[in-house]
């Protein structure tokens, strides 16, 4: 049965076109539209009855009109065509291929939503990855299958982070095919170049696939971009067994292109005038990472988002956090003090640091250190506010000794260098030789044997008397 | 009867509406389509019924048939539910995985949620001619090495037993024909229940008895009782999963019903692969076999996630009902509350507070209902409970919001997670300023009862010395810690010492992840002997440094450490802790006396 046309386009809103008197329409079907000037569209059905459908225009309604607009239900979801070229390949954010290249091959064709995975059959990811990045590595360590996010703000160093992770990456138990997979959602052509030309250096661009919906492309778009990719990063991961790091940036441009579709439609809003479904939304992609049971490949993500206002409990960091397995948050006050990269790690989390690390996996001290920076540098952070109000003269002998560890930890610990790829035993003994800051009596989340083992006691040549007398007393 | 068979005339995301289904019923399961989805009808105006469809919706089309199967929303119960791994509406992940080799869900499948072929040892606990009543014990089988499952009667059946069989079965022979005022009643191990009608019980009792979940902050602080109900509020990261984990670890339930309501995948399947390997401290076998999961993660179908938590109540009254313990735990309410607005949003229900409909706080509270100590159905009065652990996913961690606020109504622990303790690590991160367990004065009496009437008053005063630290820190805050009198100062250290030598509880740690009443009592009454005596030596001219600086206050800190077969040590350590603070006491100490 051919598909069929129609010429009934009614009510045109926002992103939305209503076409009437149809037959046969199903639920989330490819529409596409031809304007009279002869330019093709595409669409999506987002609701149908048994005369009506209604579509959503990914590249929006301007230009369609009434009269001469024709819409074809193509009768399938928007799939892509995948085989093994598709690395090293640059699509729009409508999957068309926008290097000058040939169309795909396509070994099969893929839903571009998926189908959720059977909680049953995934492998729990635990294979330490190694960024190359002490915030990361030592005090948030990422593993392979893992979605962790990175919160950031406008102005931010978050693409040199993302970038230099794609760089970096390496799992300590040696070579195994990794691929990139990265979709643009609104961002500026700048910035996408960045990547790209990063890539380029590297040599990744090779096993990189690039989805790109840039600033000026159609915001409706975005909408598909993310699931485009995903689709394409399954492919990779469990048909051709490939360890795929996906880098989503930015996620914000992404739900307010969702919104925009929300309110067109009119739908009771939740927080901030996001729809209510915004979390299942984003919970159908971000699920979308891990490890399957008898598959050897992976997806790890990387999603970026920026938080209006910088506020973590606007509605797309927070509904975010609450799916992804932790989060990088990215600090103002860092960034202006010029640490890079400004990982803020107090409220940075990897929930699946625990199976990851260890003996065996990166070294049996690493979970004990890790809470014991957590918690000290949490410590030093409260003395140095309480010193900006009462002075310094307040504070006890050890809160100046946790003071000047949290001080020397953001200069030596966090701070490092674009190019800087330290390898996980130089974290942590990094951490173990800042720790000898404190009075050893004070290290009450690590194991003596460990104390006893990696605490290298070391007098510094420090101006603050009071210091070396805390360094001294652990000697 | 012919089934009622209508037709799709609207789709929109999981909502499906259909004409021509006049004779259904509310809440009654549907076929939707040519893929025979499974739907359920949550409104009916004259012949259209608005359905909500537990799978995903795409490629349906108006005009497909929708098919009525005449029953509400039921679950199987049976032997063979322990250990199991089930979605939403009780399908089985495992068999899904295996009927379909795929690592994917798929639509449209239907899976029996019991094993149909597996054979089961039935030993009949009554005999031919023995009068019986709803709730009455028909035989028992050993449905894991940890459950014994017993054959009730079903509500609503009850005569005399015409014949009995002894031997193995399948869920589906015929056991017993009971023998009724009017008709002869066929009985088999599987039964159904709907799930959205609660399960009888005899008479309901108060919470009286704690369960024990070795959880420290729990269980001295804030403890919960067998058949309460405890919620544990927190923004992302806060540590509520981990909670809920640590619970079904570690309670001492005898069953364990575990909702992963529109959370992560992996979290199951961290369950899935850790519990089998973990031993429960009581009987020494895996933890596992006495456990039911639910998971209908955040990517799977919203309508189903709705389901769940009342598949999962469902199953735990129905252990309950065999005279068990059950502790269910639901990781998030909020994601079903979610659930429940994005239905109630396609259904163009009128919204009440930011979009949930107005029905939610009923909703939560018939949900909570639910837990609960009761004398279960039948002659021998045995009793049951159900205790129900909800966590809820504030957005911004703002516990305004309408789902924290109609869940604090209804429950009787809050167990409030506080962001910037877990941002230090302090985990578990339950404020101990905000929170509460209205069980304390009752479980109080029971634990004074085996500790000598102790307990009541170590918790009291931690309690006490853990607020006047908040007092004292402000005072810091304001002017300093030299405002702090010596005495003032060891308050501080002793309430530093409960907060990171007590409540912190690492839950990763082969040991301290689980302590007995014995060590937690033990750990408690050293901090505070320590502060006793430490204030005792202070009064008569000690040094606070001297004090401070004691070997013992190490051994405090590893207290947590020791294991559960040496808490004769803990003994031991309070002896040494009078010892050492005892000889810094200066010799004449009457020059204080005066
Ligand atoms: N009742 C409380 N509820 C929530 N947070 C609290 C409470 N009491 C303390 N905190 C938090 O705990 C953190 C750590 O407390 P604190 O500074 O006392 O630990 P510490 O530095 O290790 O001990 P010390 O008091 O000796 O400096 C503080 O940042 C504070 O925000
Ligand atoms: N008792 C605990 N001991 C050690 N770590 C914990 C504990 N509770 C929480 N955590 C840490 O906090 C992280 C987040 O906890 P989780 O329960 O997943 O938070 P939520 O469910 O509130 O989002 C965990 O991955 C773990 O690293
Ligand atoms: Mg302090
Ligand atoms: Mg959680």
């Amino acid at each position: 049965m051919l598909p069929k046309e129609y010429r009934t386009i009614n009510n045109l809103s926002g992103p939305l076109m209503m076409v009437e008197k149809v037959t046969d329409v199903r639920y989330d079907e490819l529409v596409e539209i031809e304007l009279s000037s002869g330019e093709k569209r595409r669409g999506r059905v987002l609701e149908v009855t048994s005369d009506m459908a209604l579509v959503q225009v990914f590249e929006g309604t301007t230009g369609i009109d009434v009269k001469t607009t024709k819409a074809t239900f193509l009768g399938k979801v928007l799939t892509l065509p995948v085989s093994r070229d598709i690395l090293g390949r640059a699509f729009n954010g409508r999957g068309d291929p926008i290097d000058g290249g040939v169309p795909i091959l396509p070994e099969k064709r893929l839903d571009v939503n998926g189908y959720p995975m059977n909680p049953y059959s995934r492998d729990y990811p635990s294979e330490f990855i190694q960024t190359g990045i002490s915030t990361i590595d030592g005090m948030n360590p990422l593993v392979r299958g893992q979605k962790l996010p990175v919160f950031s703000g406008s102005g931010m160093p978050h693409n040199n982070i993302a970038a230099q992770i794609a760089r970096q990456s390496t799992v300590l138990s040696g070579q195994e095919t990794f691929a990139v997979v990265f979709a643009a959602m609104g961002i500026t052509f700048e910035e996408a170049s960045f990547f790209m030309e990063d890539f380029r250096r590297t040599g990744a661009i090779e096993r990189t696939v690039m989805f790109l919906n840039l600033a000026d492309d159609p915001a409706i778009e975005r909408i598909m971009t993310p699931r485009l990719a995903l689709t394409c990063a399954e492919y990779l991961a469990f048909d051709l067994d490939m360890h795929v790091l996906v880098i989503l940036t930015d996620m914000t441009n992404y739900c307010e292109a969702l919104r925009e579709i929300s309110a067109a439609r009119k739908e009771v809003p939740g927080r901030r005038g996001y729809p209510g479904y915004l979390y299942t939304d984003l919970a159908t992609m971000y699920e979308r990472a891990g490890r399957l049971k008898g598959k050897s490949g992976s997806i790890t993500q990387i999603p970026i988002l920026s938080m209006p206002e910088d506020d973590k409990t606007h509605p797309i960091p927070d509904l975010t956090g609450y799916i992804t397995e932790g989060q990088i948050i990215l600090s103002r006050s860092l960034h202006r003090k010029g640490i890079y990269p400004p990982v803020d790690v107090l409220p940075s989390l990897s929930r699946l640091k625990d199976k990851g690390i260890g003996a065996g996996k990166t070294r049996e001290d690493h979970a004990d250190l890790l809470n014991q920076l957590f918690a000290a540098y949490a410590r030093g952070k409260e003395a140095k506010e309480l010193a900006t109000i009462l002075g310094e003269g307040a504070l006890t002998e050890e809160d100046k000794a946790f003071a000047a560890f949290s001080d020397a930890f953001e200069d030596k610990y966090v701070r490092q260098g674009e190019y800087e790829n330290r390898s996980i035993e130089e974290t942590l003994d990094l951490g173990w030789e800042l720790l000898t800051l404190i009075p050893t009596r004070e290290l009450k989340r690590v194991r003596d044997a460990y104390i006893e083992k990696y605490l290298k006691p070391k007098i510094k040549q420090d101006n603050e008397g009071e210091v070396k007398e805390a360094v001294a007393q652990n000697a | 009867m012919a089934n009622i068979v209508g037709v799709i005339s609207r789709i929109s995301g999981p909502l499906v509406v259909a004409s021509g289904m006049s004779g259904t019923s509310m809440y009654e399961v549907v076929r939707v389509g040519e893929l025979g989805l499974v739907g359920e009808v949550i409104e009916l105006k004259g012949d259209t019924a608005s359905i909500q469809v537990y799978e995903e919706t795409s490629g349906l089309k108006p005009g497909e048939p929708v098919v009525a199967t005449g029953a509400p929303l039921s679950i199987e119960l049976g032997p063979g539910l322990i250990e199991q791994i089930y979605d939403g509406i009780q399908r089985p992940l495992n068999i899904i995985e295996s009927e379909t080799q795929s690592p994917y869900i798929p639509r449209g499948i239907t899976l029996p949620a019991l094993d149909r072929e597996k054979k089961w040892d039935f030993e009949p606990r009554v005999k031919a001619g023995e009068d019986v009543e709803p709730g009455a014990i028909l035989g028992v089988i050993r449905e894991t090495v940890l459950v014994e499952h017993r054959v009730i009667l079903p509500p609503g059946i009850s005569g005399k037993v015409k014949d009995i069989k002894s031997g193995t079965f399948t869920v589906e022979d015929v056991i017993t024909v009971i023998e009724g005022d009017d008709c002869a009643h066929e009985v088999r191990m599987l039964q159904r229940w709907p799930v959205r009608q609660p399960r009888p019980v005899a008479r309901r009792l108060p919470p009286v008895v704690p369960l024990l979940t070795g959880q420290r902050v729990i269980d001295t602080f804030f403890p919960i009782a067998r058949g309460g109900t405890a919620c544990v509020p927190g923004p992302f990261g806060s540590g509520k999963t981990v909670i809920q984990h640590q619970l079904a670890k570690w309670a001492d339930a005898e069953i364990v019903v575990y909702i992963g309501c529109g959370e992560r995948g992996n979290e199951m399947t961290d369950v899935l692969l850790e519990f089998p390997e973990l031993e429960d401290p009581r009987t020494g076998e895996p933890l596992m076999k006495r456990t039911i999961l639910i998971a209908n993660t955040s990517n799977m179908p919203v309508a189903a996630r709705e389901a769940s938590v009342y598949t999962g109540i469902t199953l735990a009254e129905y252990y309950r009902d065999m005279g068990y313990s059950v502790a269910l735990m639901a990781d998030s309410t909020s994601r079903w509350a979610e659930a429940l607005r994005e239905i109630s949003g396609r259904l163009e229900e009128m919204p009440g507070e930011e979009g949930y409909p107005a029905y939610l706080g009923t909703r939560l509270a018939s949900f909570y209902e639910r837990a609960g100590r009761a004398i279960c159905l039948g002659k021998d009065q045995r009793e049951g409970s159900i205790t129900v652990i909800g966590a809820v996913s504030p957005p911004g961690g703002d516990l305004s919001e309408p789902v924290s606020q109609n869940t604090l109504r209804v429950t009787k622990a809050f167990w409030g997670l506080d962001a910037n303790l877990a941002y230090q690590r302090h985990f578990p991160a339950i404020n101990w300023l905000d929170s509460y367990s209205l069980y304390v004065d009752r479980l109080g009496e029971y634990w004074d009862e085996r500790y000598d009437g102790e307990w009541s008053t170590l918790r009291t005063e931690a309690m006490s010395i853990l607020e006047d630290e908040d007092r004292l820190r402000e005072i810091v805050r304001l002017v300093g810690i030299d405002a702090l009198s010596k005495e003032e100062r060891l308050l501080l250290e002793t309430a530093k010492s409960l907060r990171e030598d007590f409540l912190h509880q690492n839950a990763f740690h082969e040991i301290d992840t689980y302590a007995s009443m014995d060590k937690q009592f033990r750990m408690l009454r050293n901090i505070l002997t320590f502060h006793h005596v430490a204030t005792e030596a202070l009064k008569r001219g000690a040094q606070l440094k001297d004090v401070t600086e004691l070997e013992v206050r190490d051994k405090i800190t590893r207290m947590r450490y020791i294991d559960e077969k040496e808490l004769e040590t803990l003994d031991a350590l309070e002896e040494e802790i009078k010892a050492q603070v005892g000889q810094l006491v200066p010799a004449e100490d009457d020059i204080y006396v005066a």
